[in-house]
């Protein structure tokens, strides 16, 4: 969904100068297609929420170039969703989605693998991701010691205090200027040293440092990852790949282990239900299950949309089996899976996510065992 | 078409090696030989970076093959220069970048016009393989698929052979210009760079002990720590008090009561902490829980590190009039260690974040940059005379890096690499039977070994093992003896290589895959950056890539 920027162009060779401004996607297509022949490229200019979930399902792997933990842990549900079980609890090869994916920051940066139901997923891992710094609020309030401080500040408190209610915009020249300015004001107060405009776009838009070795080394060796998973010419990267190119070269590859409860390439949620429940009932609980804390939910199952929270006209067309129960609209079967998109509350953010669940109707066939249905 | 505003262009890469970095890559000229894929990779990211000029020497035509792998080529460029085309395109991604090319093969140039090196900062050399390849796939008797090139019988010719390589490193020797060498091959590939010596001032690690000197605190840190009443009653200044200043203060009270020494037993170490958690007067004194977690650096030993004695005990510290201004600074620093630093290195000056009050902490950054600055004068001091003493202008050294080397001279690093043909012709047997034998090491050495082994392949058959079609088994056979005939040449008698290993090397076919030499090329560019750029610590080693399972390695050899 991004377009191309200036600062892109140290590293981001499919732009030139002249591109700036238009859709990434559409541009990187035209760019590959004019010099290479036999393939086919499509640009969709949209975000990754965008597409209906079996969009993704058409694809023999999914190679991930993206910029933040919520969006991989996105793709990485979509992915997951489409895993199945068999009575062994062992996946089904054919359900198998792989996905590549792979990060930067400066000299450093990471590739991966992910075979869901076989190596660890986006989520089985999570803790490998360290909490975002967060200064306390009392620091910035009244005792600052650092540049950031004073940044942050400015952009956290002062902002709101003068400009009431208006949104700040990082990509606003204006916005970031009276930013900087505030923070020159308070450091002067503190007689704290060191901010500076570009510390100022740094911390408010948690610039990441980026050059073109370092994406080459790892897009590179996403790229290789894909190509052997593809062609079958040679074992893969078991699992996790880390690079650090600053001092000297490391580079250390850790196969990490599946974390066999996790909640999206697991074989799902259990969630036992009566038979009378009606979707409706069914959404409101999803909300309240701690397991789950899903609002807004849209329900899917065996690829038909139960009901849609949007676009409007997918709300209007779904909205009438909100009254009915949920054991009929999913064909009066005992058990299957079923899938929930909704929105989840993450460090007091809220998320989309994308959940799988196993549904278990209650009194039916007196089937008591827990293993998951792969299909009615 | 106008030029991107370049601060904004470069902002993403500045905030890593800032303007000082990118003004020697502006400064800095390239040649890189061979533009197969590797080179053309390695070149790419470069250009993108701001580098001063590329010229690019390449004697061969572009041919349908290169369409499979080198991105910088396309339908329009059959036929012409392979030099030309590459230049061409590298040139769109970066117009301030000035991208010569010469119609030559490395070889002749490196035969019959050594000087023409001299004019570069740093040449890459690469190899560029026939290209004359198509890259296909067939179904294997074994019923595995494979990667399998398919070949016209054109000789095995554009590989910079081992012969002149050890000449091109020799030249670049002499004429001091840097030298790094990159190869991908099938699944594997090498980085090897080769100069005399890298000094490095700004290493940048990324993780580094803070220069704080709490077992060693100086006469002013300890007077404002004097200053300090840990035990004052009201709760907010209790809990905003400096851990720099609770240790400091704590470290005194304890050596007063221990004769002199600070805490070293477990018993001791565990005993300090219980006093400091004893001070607390509430839960949420951060700042008592920072002192407890950073009480260790009360325990470490004063002084300098052992990395750092090494290189201020390197011969190269007795400066005469043709040291550089590095091992001159060098030489100041250790006069600084053994008279006014009392056996530390200047004091770098910076403290890290920690709850405070903004007062105090801003005093005390005010003491420790007042320290770092007055051992800096006594530097400059060392620095000057010893200018004078060897015959030079006193002045000839900037004190803007006389600063940086005070505020770096913890973290200073030396690189230094053996030439090609010294590594040929004098071995470490020790190492190489390590590598050869070790679980972690020996596919990678296996690689290495197996990388010059085909050179020599190619040279008694004239194509490279498994390149054309049909006669594998031949090729694998012929193959593992060259291997084994190196590996008696250089005394590893007895080491074998894997059968697998060899007919894997084979499978490759000599074949440059694209995603590999993208690899490749990340690696070196960066490598090269960090040269010229001389911040960071380029790698000490040989890498040898290994693309099956990623467990690359570098092999000091």
């Amino acid at each position: 969904m991004d377009r191309i920027e200036v600062s892109n162009l140290n590293r981001q060779f499919l732009f030139r100068l002249e591109d700036v401004g238009k859709p990434k996607a559409e541009v990187a297509a035209k760019r590959v297609l004019e010099r290479v022949s036999g393939v086919n490229i499509v640009p969709h200019f949209c975000r990754i929420e965008d597409k209906e979930i079996k969009f993704y399902n058409d694809f023999t792997i999914i190679a991930l170039g993206l910029d933040s933990i919520e969006a991989r842990s996105y793709i990485n549900a979509v992915a997951c969703g489409f895993l199945e079980y068999d009575e062994d609890d062992n996946p089904r090869e054919e359900t198998i989605k792989p996905m590549v994916d792979g990060g930067t920051e400066g000299f450093k940066g990471h590739a991966r693998v992910i075979m869901p139901g076989v190596t660890p997923c986006f989520e089985c891992t999570i803790w490998l991701f360290p909490p975002q710094v967060k200064f306390p609020l009392c620091t910035l309030a009244e005792t600052p010691r650092t540049a950031a401080h004073c940044i942050e500040y400015a952009h956290l408190i002062k902002w709101d205090e003068v400009h009431n209610g208006k949104a700040f915009d990082p990509d606003d020249p204006d916005h970031m200027k009276w930013v900087y300015n505030e923070a020159v004001k308070r450091a002067d107060l503190f007689g704290i040293p060191g901010v500076t405009y570009s510390l100022t776009q740094g911390v408010v838009k948690n610039i990441i440092p980026a050059i073109a070795s370092t994406n080459a080394v790892i897009s590179a060796a996403c790229a290789l990852e894909a190509l052997k998973i593809m062609s079958g010419c040679s074992k893969t990267l078991s699992n996790y790949l880390t690079y650090n190119g600053g001092e000297g070269l490391h580079t250390k590859v850790t196969e990490f282990v599946k974390d066999k409860d996790c909640l999206v390439c697991g074989p799902g949620v259990l969630i036992e239900l009566d038979v009378s429940i009606t979707l409706q009932k069914l959404i409101d609980q999803l909300e309240e299950d701690p397991k789950l804390l899903i609002s807004k939910a849209s329900i899917i199952h065996q690829g038909k949309n139960l009901y849609m929270q949007a676009p409007p006209v997918l709300e209007e067309m779904t909205r009438s089996n909100l009254s009915l129960p949920l054991y009929n609209l999913m064909g009066k079967v005992s058990k299957d899976v079923i899938h929930v998109s909704g929105m989840a509350s993450k460090n007091d953010k809220k998320i989309s996510c994308l959940r799988k669940l196993r549904v278990v109707f209650k009194g039916i066939d007196g089937v008591t065992d827990m293993d998951m249905a792969g299909g009615a | 078409m106008t030029m991107a505003e370049p601060k904004t262009k470069y902002d993403r890469q500045l905030r890593i090696w800032g303007d000082q970095g990118q003004a020697a890559l502006e400064k800095a000229s390239i040649c890189l030989l061979n533009c197969g894929p590797t080179g053309s990779e390695t070149l790419k990211n470069l250009v993108l970076g701001g580098i001063g000029s590329i010229t690019v020497i390449d004697g061969s035509k572009v041919e349908l093959g290169d369409l499979g792998n080198n991105f910088m080529v396309d339908d329009s460029s059959i036929g012409q220069s392979k030099a030309k085309c590459v230049c061409a395109f590298l040139q769109e991604l970066n117009d301030a970048v000035k991208a010569k090319f010469i119609e030559e093969f490395p070889e002749t140039l490196i035969a019959s016009n050594p000087s023409f090196f001299s004019q570069f900062t740093l040449v890459v050399a690469t190899q560029d393989l026939d290209s004359g390849r198509t890259i296909g796939s067939a179904k294997m008797s074994s019923g595995l698929y494979l990667l399998q090139v398919n070949t016209s019988k054109r000789q095995a010719h554009n590989a910079l052979m081992e012969d002149s390589m050890i000449k091109l490193d020799r030249i670049c020797r002499e004429a001091n210009v840097m030298l790094v060498f990159a190869r991908s091959y099938g699944l594997t590939g090498l980085v090897r760079i080769s100069v005399k010596e890298h000094t490095v001032i700004e290493s940048k690690p990324d993780h580094f002990l803070e220069d704080l000197r709490l077992n060693n605190p100086w006469p002013e840190l300890r007077r404002f720590a004097d200053s300090i009443d840990l035990n004052v009653t009201d709760p907010i200044a209790h809990k905003h008090t400096p851990y720099v200043v609770i240790l400091v203060k704590m470290a005194e009270e304890w050596t007063k009561n221990h004769s002199g020494s600070l805490p070293s037993t477990r018993e001791e170490k565990k005993e300090f902490k219980d006093l400091l958690k004893a001070k607390m007067i509430a839960m949420d004194e951060d700042n008592y829980k920072e002192a407890i977690e950073a009480s260790f650096k009360v325990f470490g030993s004063k002084g300098i590190s052992s990395e750092l004695q090494q290189i201020i005990n390197d011969s190269c510290a007795e400066v005469d009039s043709n040291s550089s201004d590095f091992w001159v600074m060098v030489a100041a620093l250790k006069e600084f260690i053994s008279n006014e630093g009392g056996g530390e290195a200047p004091l770098e000056g910076t403290i890290p974040d920690m709850t405070s009050s903004t007062e105090l902490y801003v005093n005390l950054q005010t003491i420790y940059q007042a320290k770092a600055e007055a051992d800096f004068l006594v530097i400059e001091k060392h620095v000057r005379n010893i200018l004078k003493k060897i015959g030079r202008n006193p002045d000839s050294i900037k004190k803007s890096t006389v600063k940086s080397f005070c505020k770096n001279a913890r973290k200073i690093k030396i690189c230094r690499y053996r030439l090609i043909e010294d590594e040929y012709n004098n071995p470490f047997l020790p190492q190489l039977q390590k590598y050869l034998t070790d679980e972690d090491y020996s596919i990678a050495m296996g690689f290495y070994i197996l990388l010059r082994a085909v050179d020599r392949f190619a040279a008694n058959y004239n194509s490279f093992p498994g390149q054309f079609d049909g006669g594998m088994d031949e090729d694998i056979s012929r193959l593992k003896t060259t291997a084994v005939g190196l590996l008696s040449d250089l005394g590893c008698n007895g080491s074998t290589l894997t059968e697998d290993l060899i007919n894997e090397m084979c499978r490759f076919g000599a074949a440059e895959l694209h995603a590999v030499a993208a690899f490749i090329g990340g690696i070196a560019s960066q490598e090269v950056i960090k040269l010229i750029t001389k911040q960071f610590v380029p790698m000490s080693a040989t890498y040898i890539f290994n693309g099956i399972d990623h467990k690359s390695q570098l092999l000091t050899l």
